[in-house]
């Protein structure tokens, strides 16, 4: 970048040139140039570093781009035995895979402390950062190129103005090629022409990026002498509506945004009630311990992805039936042994479960200790999607919520389609005709317990994404879940779907004015003041069932 | 027969009692406090252990005034009144002769009046608000200004920081220190628009909306920075929303005043490179008693992958202050110990001195640095040599009157205007 000082240019060419290592591996003077430059990498201070990537860049090597993007990723090391630069595959692993930076093959592996990394701060990686954009804007990837024009923005200079002009003429992807006309107006923005700025305030019109907003509302500043900065009364005119437009769209999304948090608080509540929605609704067992089961469904996930640890990805997967069959197996443990000589006595039950819970929790510290345990996040459910400049949806928040719908659909068509589920409703609905009828209604209270705890084992399994998973986890997500099924009405799984949503939706609606603690104390009120109006919540059971709950 | 099996009982209940006895007489007994369950487990265990390697290492070499040490350990479970009971089981029933523990500062403040109603002796190592000067306790971990002060005063001038957001867990550290910083970025002419204060619960983990208001505080077009002190486990959901919504060191640095190696470990730092810390200690500082204390870390947790940080650092110093004003008052009397505590100096773990000071707290040189790829910190910016700590602050108009002095004014909170001795009001 221009602003740089030309001080490092010229302690750069008083550096002795001790590059031979480098030489003996190089193949063309192409390669030699660039291996030249990358050795002075090693004892440079940040901003000599600034220039020597600036450096890089212009030798045009291949393996530019990936040389600075390991440095910008704190990858890039060298050997303490010969000196040679190399890549590290990732920066925290021991022994360290290996990357030649000139033929980007894999180089071996070596122990972390034969190497020394060579180090980054805020500032150079924000040089290095603009550097990559160059090369990234020709990368066959839409969204790397997207992000690219993006980065660029951060720092805009005329060579990098000439260069989107360039791409603008070949590029080929609408999404793109906006952006670019973007940043071209914001350039045009800093010109003379009066027509063409005006015709750069109507294209920027269109954009909803806070940059943009920013840009343009500076042309409304005013300077300390009241004067106007923006001396051309059109160009402020114009600036001033589209800064309007944009603010009216970027409420617009930031709505929607609340929205899509609330929901996927909402799809929290909703997965750990649903549970409960089983074991409280239909078989009206209290069960203090069903955070506890929640808890052991993060634990199974842990131990699943202990026990797989070349495929984090796969071993969320692995461990939804894992953590279902894990706590499912608890649950039916628990029901044959205590809950079924306490049916009727929903005290003693209370009591019983609130014991088993803390017997799961001290369990689990002598197992896996007090520490929480860390469940790392797959790299498809990490970062956002990014629909356009005001709108971004994190992954791992868009995944819950549409694992919670799917877990609902199964539940579902498991209640309403299958022979168990028919046998489950209709002991809850009557158990003594049930009885009558030839339904062994004991097997089925134990197979409703199993079930309801293993939705409870599944919900642990998100959980464990968005939470740590520790020995404490059940406690912190129990009385949610309580509210929730209150709310929705007991017995019903529409209920806990409906009341979990809106409550998760008025939770984050309320969170940006009362903040968070505030927020939730406001839920609570609100839903106690519900309940004495509607005490069976939101969708009562009806008919006879519903009387002797 | 019977003669000789009654004189080996008898034998045997002697040697017991003798070696019973002889035990009590031998040792000198440590209180651990520190919680080793619940939502602070993952920063306060490490400690526990810190505490039982320099008692171990004491004992090598030959313990204390010729007397074994031993370590009593409890678990205060992350629950603030449980650290008032167990430090009165500890100071009453255990009769330790000093007690090392506390991370949070609302546990501190809940045993504190236990320790000056039993006059016991605590060495607290974790940074704090400050406003406190016990006559029983010695404070080894920073004051806000060896920690606070000092990380704003570098965004603000290296950094170029102009917009702040507070963020804190909601308790007595975050909240003190915030109203410290915030008091001091009003003297230093930011507007209050330009600061944004919040807090969340112990253990919050649904950070999704307060990562998107800070991302919008900062998108206003001036240089923004997040301070945060969030403490415990609701780090790691935090860092990793602010990963997943993109919001990188170089846009909107975010410095943390209770992030260490420790709560890095079990993190991805992938998302985090460049985020900073304000410490007076790093593990990745280069001296040769940092070597030689990571090493014989390593050998007694029996694990080359564990981190060091900070508070073990201020343990560190505190265990060996203790040691030295035993051997110096020769005995482990509080009161005896109290009175040669001040003015004695011991070596850090970064090439300096750690000398405690009349008020009770120590000097410290201020370090801060960058996250790197690797759960290590990158040094950026030092202090020029050590920082004595302020017990009051100089930015609070309540605090800025008040010394702590426990060698000539025997006063905790001492007001220069009035010339008054509140006594060891800590309120």
């Amino acid at each position: 970048m221009g602003h740089l000082g030309s001080g490092g240019w010229r302690r750069l060419l008083l550096l002795p040139a001790l590059w031979s290592i480098g030489l003996a591996y190089a193949q063309s003077p192409g390669d030699a140039a660039f291996l030249s430059v990358l050795g002075e990498l090693r004892d440079a201070t940040y901003s000599d570093k600034a220039v020597i990537a600036e450096r890089l860049s212009q030798t045009g090597h291949r393996s530019v781009r990936a040389v600075l993007t390991a440095l910008m990723e704190d990858r890039l090391c060298y050997r303490n035995s010969d000196q040679k630069i190399l890549i590290v595959q990732s920066a925290d692993k021991d022994p360290a895979e290996l990357i030649d930076p000139l033929t980007l093959k894999s180089a071996g592996s070596a122990p972390a402390d034969s190497l020394a990394k060579i180090g980054t701060n805020n500032a150079l990686r924000h040089t290095v950062r603009t550097v990559v954009a160059h090369f990234a804007l020709s990368s066959p990837d839409p969204a790397v190129r997207l992000e690219a024009v993006r980065d660029m923005l951060r720092s805009l200079d005329e060579p990098t103005v000439a260069l989107l002009r360039e791409r603008l003429a070949v590029e080929t992807n609408a999404g793109v090629k906006r952006e670019i006309g973007n940043v071209l107006a914001l350039a045009t923005l800093d010109g003379s022409d009066a027509k063409a700025r005006l015709e750069a305030v109507a294209t920027l019109s269109h954009s909803v990026s806070q940059d943009v907003r920013n840009r343009l509302a500076l042309l409304l500043d005013k300077s300390p002498d009241g004067s106007f900065v923006e001396t051309d009364e059109n160009v402020r005119r114009a600036a001033a509506a589209a800064v309007a437009t944009i603010d009216q769209w970027r409420s617009f999304y930031s709505g929607i945004e609340t929205l899509f948090f609330g929901l996927s608080l909402g799809s929290v509540l909703v997965l750990i009630a649903f549970g409960l929605a089983i074991t409280f609704g239909v078989m009206g067992v209290i069960n203090m311990a069903h955070g506890e089961l929640m808890m052991l469904g993060a634990y199974t996930t842990y131990a699943v992805q202990m026990a797989m640890p070349g495929h984090i990805g796969l071993s969320i997967l692995a461990a939804i039936p894992a953590a279902f069959v894990v706590a499912g197996l608890v649950g039916v443990a628990m029901e044959r042994t205590i809950i079924q000589h306490l049916y009727g006595r929903p005290l003693e039950t209370l009591l019983a479960t609130f014991g088993v819970s803390l017997v799961l929790q001290q369990a689990v510290r002598s197992i896996f200790s007090a520490q929480n345990r860390s469940v790392v996040t797959p790299d498809w459910m990490s970062g956002s999607l990014q629909l356009n400049g005001a709108l971004a949806i994190t992954y791992n928040r868009l995944y819950t919520v549409i694992f919670t719908l799917i877990v609902f659909l199964i539940l579902l068509a498991v209640l309403k389609r299958t022979r168990i589920g028919l046998d489950i409703r209709a002991v809850a609905q009557n158990r003594v005709m049930a009885k009558a009828m030839g339904i062994r209604t004991e097997w089925v209270d134990a197979m409703t317990f199993g079930l309801g705890s293993g939705i409870a084992g599944v919900a642990g399994v998100a959980l464990s994404q968005l939470t740590n998973v520790g020995p404490n986890l059940g406690q912190s997500y129990i009385i949610d879940s309580f509210m929730v099924v209150v709310f929705g009405g007991v017995g019903n799984l529409w209920g806990a779907l409906i009341g979990g949503m809106s409550m998760g939706i008025v939770n984050k609606l309320l969170e940006p004015y009362a903040g968070a603690v505030l927020a939730k104390i406001l839920v609570l009120v609100g839903l106690i003041l519900f309940i004495q109006t509607r005490p069976r919540g939101l969708f009562p059971q009806a008919g006879r069932a519903g009387e002797d709950k | 027969m019977k003669r000789t099996t009654i004189f080996m009982t008898g034998l045997l209940v002697a040697g017991f009692g003798f070696s019973k006895f002889a035990a009590a007489q031998d040792t000198i007994k440590v209180g651990v406090l520190h919680s080793l369950s619940g939502t602070m487990a993952i920063s306060e265990t490490t400690l526990k252990d810190t505490v039982l390697m320099m008692i171990d290492e004491q004992n090598k070499k030959g313990g204390l005034l010729g007397k074994k040490l031993q370590a009593v350990v409890v678990d205060p479970a992350s629950n603030w009144p449980l650290f008032a009971e167990k430090a009165a089981q500890l100071l009453e029933k255990d009769k330790v002769a000093v007690v090392f523990g506390c991370w949070t500062s609302v546990s501190r403040k809940s045993v504190l009046p236990v320790f000056e109603k039993d006059n016991g002796l605590l060495f607290y190592p974790v940074q704090y608000e400050g406003e406190e000067s016990s006559k029983n306790v010695i404070y080894t971990g920073a004051a806000p200004n060896q920690q606070a002060i000092p990380a704003v005063d570098y965004l603000m001038k290296e950094v170029g920081v102009k917009r702040w957001v507070l963020e804190g867990t909601d308790y007595v550290y975050p909240r003190t220190t915030n109203k410290i910083l915030e008091a001091y970025l009003h003297l230093k002419g930011v507007k209050p628009e330009d600061i944004s204060i919040n807090y969340t619960p112990f253990g919050f983990s649904d950070w999704q909306t307060r990562v998107a208001a800070i991302k919008k505080f900062g998108s206003a077009g001036k240089k923004t920075a997040v301070v945060s002190t969030i403490n415990g486990d609701a780090n790691v959901p935090f860092y990793k929303e602010l990963g997943n919504q993109k919001i990188s060191a170089e846009d909107i640095p975010v410095i943390a005043f209770s992030v260490g190696e420790e709560e890095l470990s079990g993190l991805d730092t992938k998302p985090l490179l460049g985020h900073l810390a304000a410490w007076n200690y790093f593990e990745s500082i280069n001296t040769p008693a940092n070597k030689a204390f990571i090493n014989q870390w390593h050998t007694f947790i029996k694990n080359p992958k564990r981190t060091t940080n900070d508070p073990m650092e201020a343990h560190y110093i505190g265990f060996n202050l203790w040691v030295k004003a035993v051997e110096k008052a020769k005995s482990t009397d509080v009161e005896k110990v109290l009175a040669a505590l001040p003015g004695l100096e011991t070596p850090n773990l970064t090439g300096g001195t750690a000398k405690v000071l009349p008020n009770h707290h120590i000097t410290k040189p201020v370090y801060i640095g960058e996250i790197k790829g690797d759960g290590q910190f990158n040094v950026v910016w030092k202090s020029a040599g050590e920082v004595p700590g302020d017990a009051w602050s100089d930015y609070l108009p309540g605090s800025k009157d008040i010394e702590a002095d426990w060698v000539t004014l025997k006063c905790g909170n001492y007001n220069k205007v009035t010339k008054k001795c509140s006594g060891q009001n800590y309120k």
